[in-house]
This record gives structure tokens, C-alpha cells and sequence, in this order.
């Protein structure tokens, strides 16, 4: 079993090793990456938003959907944890009318008094 | 729930640090035309500055300071305008996001891009701010395991 894990593992690095071999050098302007829409935005973000930061004036304006979406994506998270981790509802009472519901004890229903 | 940090020294020095990192955050946010930064960067020292308070003053005076619900509600807020900056252009006629046609008076239509990337920029941070916050509200709220065990 071990030898069959080591052989897949080295397989892999070999895959790997040999797919870096054809990666771009860095700051390249040949590469794939920069031969696309990314010389039009650093050539005339300046002159469309008046932002020196190219970077700003990508990820806000001219990717700006996608920063909405990630925005989102935060927010989703937080609603989530809010959702799944504090269970009953935010007032004090309805914590304490739940608590008694799920049969948690008094721990739970004393916290929410407390912080009440 | 967060019992507070039993140090006269780390209470007093994070009460006086804590300001200066939101000062600092709104900074990288405005800034961020100019300087690397932006709206998450400075979301992000803002709640860092908000549960450091939590962590050393404790959850009592953190929420006193801050409540649980403003964290949400500026989440939910920096959230609801971003998508209301990007509606704005689309019942111009423009494109959903398209800040050149914001109705700003007295602007070119580069400037106009410029401060609705701030707006934008701004709604990010506040969303950033209260998400991470309600996060770790909610990681510490009383009842589900915080309060047993370990330190606090």
C-alpha cells in the first residue's frame, strides 16, 4: 500500500514538475495572461477612472461585478455563521423561549439573561 | 462570551491602539486609488480593531461599545449599497455597474468613475466590517461552547 502511495505522489510531482516547466517567466509580457484585455486596462484606466492604483480601477470598475459578488460572498458567510451558530432568535427572549424549547439546560437560557 | 482580560496594561494600551487602527483603516480604504488597498484591507483592520476591543475589554463593554446588531446592520447596509451604486447607472441607461453614468453634477465622466469606485469602495469596507463581526459574534455568542471551558 505504501509503495502503491509513493508511486501516485511521485507521478504527481513529476506531472507537476513537468507542467511548470511551461509556465511563463514571471513579468513575462508574452504570457497568456498578458496579452489579453490586460494591456488595454493598464494602458487606459488612467485616462477612463483617474486612478494611478490600476489594480483599484480593475477590481472596482472594470471587474466591478466580481467584487459585488465576493462582497456578497462575505456577507453570506456572516449570515450563515449567524444562522447556523446562534440558533435562537437575537432578543433575549426568544433565546430564552427557544433554550427551554431544545431542552439545553439553564446554561444557555442564563447566557442570554445575562447578556440581556 | 468574552470575560475580560485580566491586564491593566493590555486594557489600557488597546483602548488607546484600537482608534488608531480604525483612523488607519479608513485611511487604506479612501487611499486605495493611490496605495495598495481598498475596501477589504481596511473592512478588515476595522473589525480587527472592533474584536480586539471585544477580546481585552470583554464581551460586555465590546457590545456596549459596539453592538451585535450594528454589526449587522452595517454589513447588510454596505451590502444593500454596493448593489443600489450599481442599480443607479442601469435605470439611466447605462450598464449594471457602469459609474460613468452615476448622476453626479459637475463631473467628467472619468471623475465620476473615480468617486463611484470610492462609494463602491466604501460599501465594501462597511460590508467587510460588520460580515466579520457578526462572525465572530457569533463564534463567541453565550451557549454554544465559548463560556465552557478554556480561559474565558
Amino acid at each position: 500500500m505504501r509503495w502503491v502511495v509513493l508511486l501516485v505522489v511521485g507521478l504527481a510531482c513529476g506531472l507537476l514538475a513537468t507542467a511548470a516547466m511551461e509556465l511563463p517567466r514571471k513579468g513575462d509580457p508574452g504570457s497568456p495572461a498578458s496579452v489579453g484585455v490586460a494591456a488595454a486596462y493598464t494602458a487606459r484606466a488612467m485616462a477612463e477612472t483617474k486612478t494611478p492604483n490600476i489594480v483599484t480601477a480593475v477590481l472596482a470598475d472594470y471587474r466591478g461585478y466580481d467584487t459585488m459578488g465576493e462582497s456578497f460572498v462575505v456577507f453570506s458567510a456572516a449570515l450563515a455563521c449567524l444562522l447556523i451558530l446562534v440558533p435562537p432568535a437575537i432578543s433575549a427572549r426568544g433565546r430564552r423561549e427557544d433554550a427551554a424549547r431544545a431542552g439545553r439546560g439553564g446554561a444557555a437560557a442564563r447566557g442570554g439573561g445575562r447578556e440581556a | 462570551m468574552i470575560s475580560r482580560y485580566d491586564s491593566l496594561m493590555a486594557r489600557v494600551t488597546s483602548t488607546f491602539i484600537a482608534p488608531a487602527i480604525q483612523v488607519y483603516a479608513f485611511y487604506v480604504i479612501a487611499h486605495g486609488h493611490y496605495s495598495p488597498g481598498g475596501g477589504f484591507q481596511g473592512g478588515v483592520m476595522l473589525a480587527a480593531s472592533t474584536v480586539l476591543l471585544r477580546f481585552v475589554l470583554g464581551s460586555e463593554e465590546g457590545y456596549r461599545r459596539f453592538p451585535p446588531r450594528r454589526a449587522a446592520l452595517f454589513g447588510a447596509l454596505g451590502v444593500l449599497c454596493f448593489a443600489l451604486i450599481g442599480t443607479v447607472p442601469l435605470l439611466r441607461g447605462g450598464a449594471f455597474l457602469d459609474y460613468g453614468m452615476l448622476p453626479i453634477v459637475g463631473a467628467g465622466e472619468a471623475l465620476r468613475r473615480y468617486i463611484g469606485i470610492l462609494l463602491v469602495e466604501v460599501s465594501i469596507g462597511f460590508a467587510v466590517w460588520g460580515s466579520l463581526v457578526v462572525i465572530f459574534d457569533a463564534l463567541t455568542a453565550p451557549g454554544n461552547g465559548a463560556d465552557e471551558g478554556g480561559r474565558s
